[in-house]
């Protein structure tokens, strides 16, 4: 009965049904949470800053907290200036964070509030104490998606907060310090990062870092700022590094491209690390950056993940999948799909951006050349193209357990949000021991999906 | 004594034992900058009209708020799962600048012509009332082309509160009521307002009444059919549980109808019987319906009360702290919570008013602490102060209790099972024994202290003559 989905197509134009993206404030509010003593702060009414705090809340299942503007119709006609300046001094007044990072909403950006000025006044007039810190990003819920709204905030850190102390590039090189900006990804992924780097023997800075922050353990104690984060000297001090890697074209690559043009940081453009290749890149870069070599620690781990891929290989072989999900998640994800033989066969974002098709073209063109690729779609066109020609497969947030009911489909949970289960907040999907998890996670699906369905006589013992 | 955001000292309240507190300050917009579990007006009108299984819910607006309010409620239906889906306009920045009225009309034409609903909610986000859009005057051009009703609701955010959204909620299902045909309708009829069929709530309601001999026209909204709705003028009594959403509603129904309306609420032995009652009070032009009703109250409360018994010798004397939207629920609450043994040391919600507030004080037991529009910090804190078993809330709360190791239940969107009628207050019971009474409170940190020093206690008392460790 779920099933209002039909395999008919006609061209939509002007509405989104069951669509595959959020809005960009979620993901200026996400990043924000990955700064040490950070309140993110929603300068809007307040519907908005309780739907980010519960949608988070059910992905991570940790308490969120932001503050918000408290818009009513008097603000929206006169503008935001007195919301934000009593929101300001409440906020240091009773909550006393290090920093206020504030987004913007379609409220503040119709209205035409001046973020920049309005921070400058609340400094001049002594409201933001001195030490703190306030920093802005600009998120109207009418442009891009929860990916622009966190690669905003990422950007926003580097603007207002990372410095170029002016050392020699000799100095810099033999303070050997390396930034990291890891994308919107889990904590879990985050602190998997984290260890990798560590096991490298690389110092970094790694900006922004939920870990620490949204996957607490339980000490009987609600702290409202968490130890984690990245703090602000350190993100100062990213102007200050040899290189930055970052992680994805769409939540990362702005940032680093800010502080290259800021602080003079050369920056090495990567995808999300999933998968071999993509891991083997970040790896690579490294070393390179952090001129070390790599441990015998690492070399095993991608052994251990090669060996799993050639055990199981003829599991994966020609297995058509359809992916949904944000786009760094997905064009990361496809390259390791490829690289375990699968045949991508639907691949969509809801986000927009041309360099998803592009890149993902590239990944695609020998191995499924007739793979859909689509930016600023819905999963209900997903839906409609699995209605008209199935795949064995479907990989997305859980959002997608619509389609894989009504079409029987083997599900993997993956990307944000993941409202249903568990995995995500614990297990890293990054690294090669995350591209073992996903194997895991694809392969049992496929397999579970295999010996409830098939018919008696070919149900296995071994697989 | 914790600290408090500057004017908010006025929102909480300790029963002191004696006279009534001062008057609380509530009704009031959050301060800027609080950590608020306030939602918006759009929330208060989307958590209302839902549950419509056979409508089609539009959200004009940016993404977001069709996206974080995508079956999100748990509002069960026996028919259609229109509801279920997620339908945006999805706002770009060249309709902010041109308008969004062509995209809004465009898409209804599509959508309904696709899925053929009853109706059409059309609800307006913030921007909407920025931008200036005329819905109004879309929808009934979208209504004359395709022939069924086609409603705007007013629910752009930052128009006030959740409570707005609820007016504006019953504003929009005011105009489906008195439109349809009332024939066949008898006597001896009510609706239920307020009542949203979470985990299948309304069923067992609905089951009720139909046992006591009343026919039940429309419940609004959960499981609701427009024609129901429509149809909803012919009922002899409106029984409005969540009076915070549906008042407004039932004083039109009151007013244009001659309707009258009751508050009743479903969760609890007393309330349920209660609201039972209420209806065969209502009706004693037919003295057998009170009959079945007083048979009814008999055979369920005989059914479960073992059973409740039995949990309630588990909890009595635990804690309790509760944290709702509105007050009414919070009312039951207490007094469920006082028939299983346990007392409820915190409570507080989102959008009560002063009556609320005076009434919550009334039936507290002393010591209380009494909050409106409260935070995580404050309600953390209280909760230790006063050394709670449970947390009743939603789920922002449900983490922060989690993370002090308090128990936990769900008595708002995310309940799994029914709580309300006879058999919700069992599985009520159940649910809080399952949190409260969890092994794995014993691992956590709060009560590990706790047993720590009553080792160190019982050690402390035991005769310095204590047997001595056999030797090997």
């Amino acid at each position: 009965m779920l099933d209002g989905t039909t395999a008919e197509i006609k061209p939509r134009e002007a509405l989104r049904i069951n669509p595959a993206k959020t809005c960009q404030p979620i993901g200026a509010l996400y990043a924000s949470l990955g700064i040490n003593g950070c309140m993110p702060h929603s300068h809007g009414s307040q519907g908005c800053c309780a739907y980010h705090r519960s949608h988070l809340t059910r992905h991570f299942k940790e308490p969120v907290v932001a503050t918000s503007s408290s818009f009513t119709e008097g603000a929206s006609v006169f503008g935001g200036l007195a919301n934000m300046t009593q929101a300001l001094s409440n906020i240091f007044t009773i909550y006393n964070p290090k920093i206020v990072a504030v987004h913007t909403t379609c409220l503040s950006e119709v209205i035409g509030d001046d973020i920049p000025m309005m921070i400058k006044k609340a400094t001049e007039e002594g409201i933001i104490p001195a030490g703190k810190r306030v920093i802005h990003a600009n998120t109207p819920s009418f442009v891009g998606s929860h990916v622009t709204g966190f690669a905003s905030m990422v950007t926003g850190m580097v603007k207002y907060l990372s410095e170029s102390s002016g050392k020699s590039r000799a100095q810099l090189e033999e303070d050997g310090q390396l930034n990291v900006i890891p994308g919107y990804v889990d904590p879990s992924d985050m602190r998997e990062l984290k260890r990798i780097i560590k096991e490298m023997g690389v110092k970094t800075v790694f900006f922004p870092d939920t870990s620490g922050v949204l996957d607490l353990p339980q000490d009987g104690h609600y702290r409202m700022f968490p130890h984690g984060g990245a703090t602000v000297e350190e993100i100062k001090s990213a102007g200050d590094s040899v290189g930055t890697i970052a992680l994805g074209h769409f939540a990362s690559h702005p940032a680093a491209a800010k502080l290259d043009e800021k602080c003079n940081v050369p920056a090495a453009l990567l995808e999300l690390p999933y998968g071999l290749t993509n891991t083997d890149r970040f790896i690579h870069a490294l070393r390179n950056y952090g001129g070390v070599d790599v441990p015998a620690a690492i070399g095993e781990e991608r052994g251990r993940l090669l060996d799993a891929m050639s055990d199981m290989h003829q599991y994966f072989h020609s297995q058509r999948v359809a992916i949904a999900g944000d786009p760094d998640h997905v064009i990361a994800l496809t390259q390791f799909l490829v690289e375990l033989d699968m045949k991508p066969a639907y691949v969509i974002t809801g986000s927009s951006g041309n360099h998803f098709e592009q890149r993902l073209a590239e990944i695609l063109k020998d191995h499924a050349p007739d793979a859909i690729v689509k930016q600023n779609t819905d999963l209900f066109a997903l839906h409609q193209w699995i209605k008209n020609q199935p795949v064995d497969l479907l990989i997305g947030n859980t959002y997608c357990k619509y389609i894989s009911r009504v079409e029987n489909l083997p599900f993997v949970r993956f990307g944000f949000p993941i409202l249903d289960r568990m995995g995500h907040r614990y297990f890293p999907t990054v690294g090669y021991t995350g591209a073992l998890r996903l194997m895991e996670l694809i392969n049992n699906a496929l397999l579970d999906h295999k010996d409830r369905e098939c018919a008696e006589e070919n149900f296995e013992l071994v697989q | 004594m914790i600290d408090l955001l500057p004017g908010r000292e006025r929102q909480i309240v300790r029963k002191d034992g004696g006279a009534p507190a001062a008057d609380m300050a509530c009704g009031k917009a959050s301060a800027a900058g609080s950590v608020s579990q306030r939602a918006c007006v759009f929330c208060g009108s989307r958590v209302v009209l839902y549950p419509i299984c056979d409508a089609l819910h539009v959200v004009h607006g940016p993404i977001g708020c069709a996206a974080y309010t995508w079956d999100i409620r748990g509002a069960l239906s026996s028919g259609p799962q229109l509801h279920r889906n997620s339908f945006s306009t999805d706002l770009q920045e060249m309709d902010v600048i041109y308008g969004g009225e062509k995209k809004l009309e465009a898409a209804l034409l599509e959508l309904i012509e696709h899925y053929q609903p009853k109706a059409a909610f059309i609800y307006s986000t913030c921007i909407v009332g920025l931008i200036g859009d005329d819905v109004s005057a879309v929808c009934k051009r979208v209504a004359t082309k395709t022939g069924i009703p086609v409603l705007g609701v007013h629910s752009e955010g930052f128009k006030g509160t959740k409570k707005d959204g609820y007016k504006a909620a019953c504003e929009a299902l005011y105009k489906l009521v008195g439109t349809g045909d009332t024939a066949g309708i008898g006597p001896h009829s009510i609706n239920i307002l307020g009542e949203f069929n979470l985990a299948g709530e309304a069923w067992i309601i609905r089951d009720y009444y139909k046992r006591m001999g009343i026919n039940v026209v429309a419940t609004i909204t959960g499981d609701a059919r427009v024609e129901d709705i429509r149809r909803a003028h012919g009922a002899k009594l409106n029984l409005v549980q969540c009076s915070g959403s549906m008042t407004h509603l039932a004083k039109m129904m009151e007013r244009d109808h001659g309707i009258p309306f009751k508050r009743v609420s479903y969760f609890g032995i007393e309330d349920v019987s209660a609201a039972l009652y209420e209806a065969a009070r209502f009706f004693k032009d037919d003295p057998a319906i009170m009959d079945r009703t007083q048979q009814l109250v008999r055979e369920e409360v005989a059914g479960i009360y073992p059973e409740l018994q039995r949990y309630k010798q588990k909890l009595i004397g635990k804690r309790a702290a509760v944290y709702v939207g509105g007050a009414f629920k919070a009312f039951s609450l207490i007094r469920i919570l006082r028939m299983l043994g346990m007392e409820t040391s915190v409570v507080g919600s989102q959008t009560g008013d002063q009556e609320d507030y005076r009434q919550l004080q009334e039936i507290s037991d002393p010591g209380t602490i009494i909050v409106d529009d409260s935070n995580p910090l404050e309600l953390a804190k209280f909760c230790l102060e006063k050394d709670v078993d449970l947390f009743i809330g939603g789920v922002k709360e449900r983490p922060i209790a989690y993370k002090l190791g308090i128990g936990f239940c769900d008595h708002n969107h995310e309940r799994k099972e029914p709580l309300a009628g006879f058999v919700g207050m069992v599985n009520f019971a159940k649910e809080v024994y399952a949190s409260v009474a969890s092994p794995v409170w014993q691992f956590a940190p709060r009560r590990a202290h706790r047993a720590a020093v009553l080792r160190e206690l019982a050690r402390a008392e035991t005769p310095a003559t204590a047997p001595t460790p056999p030797t090997i």
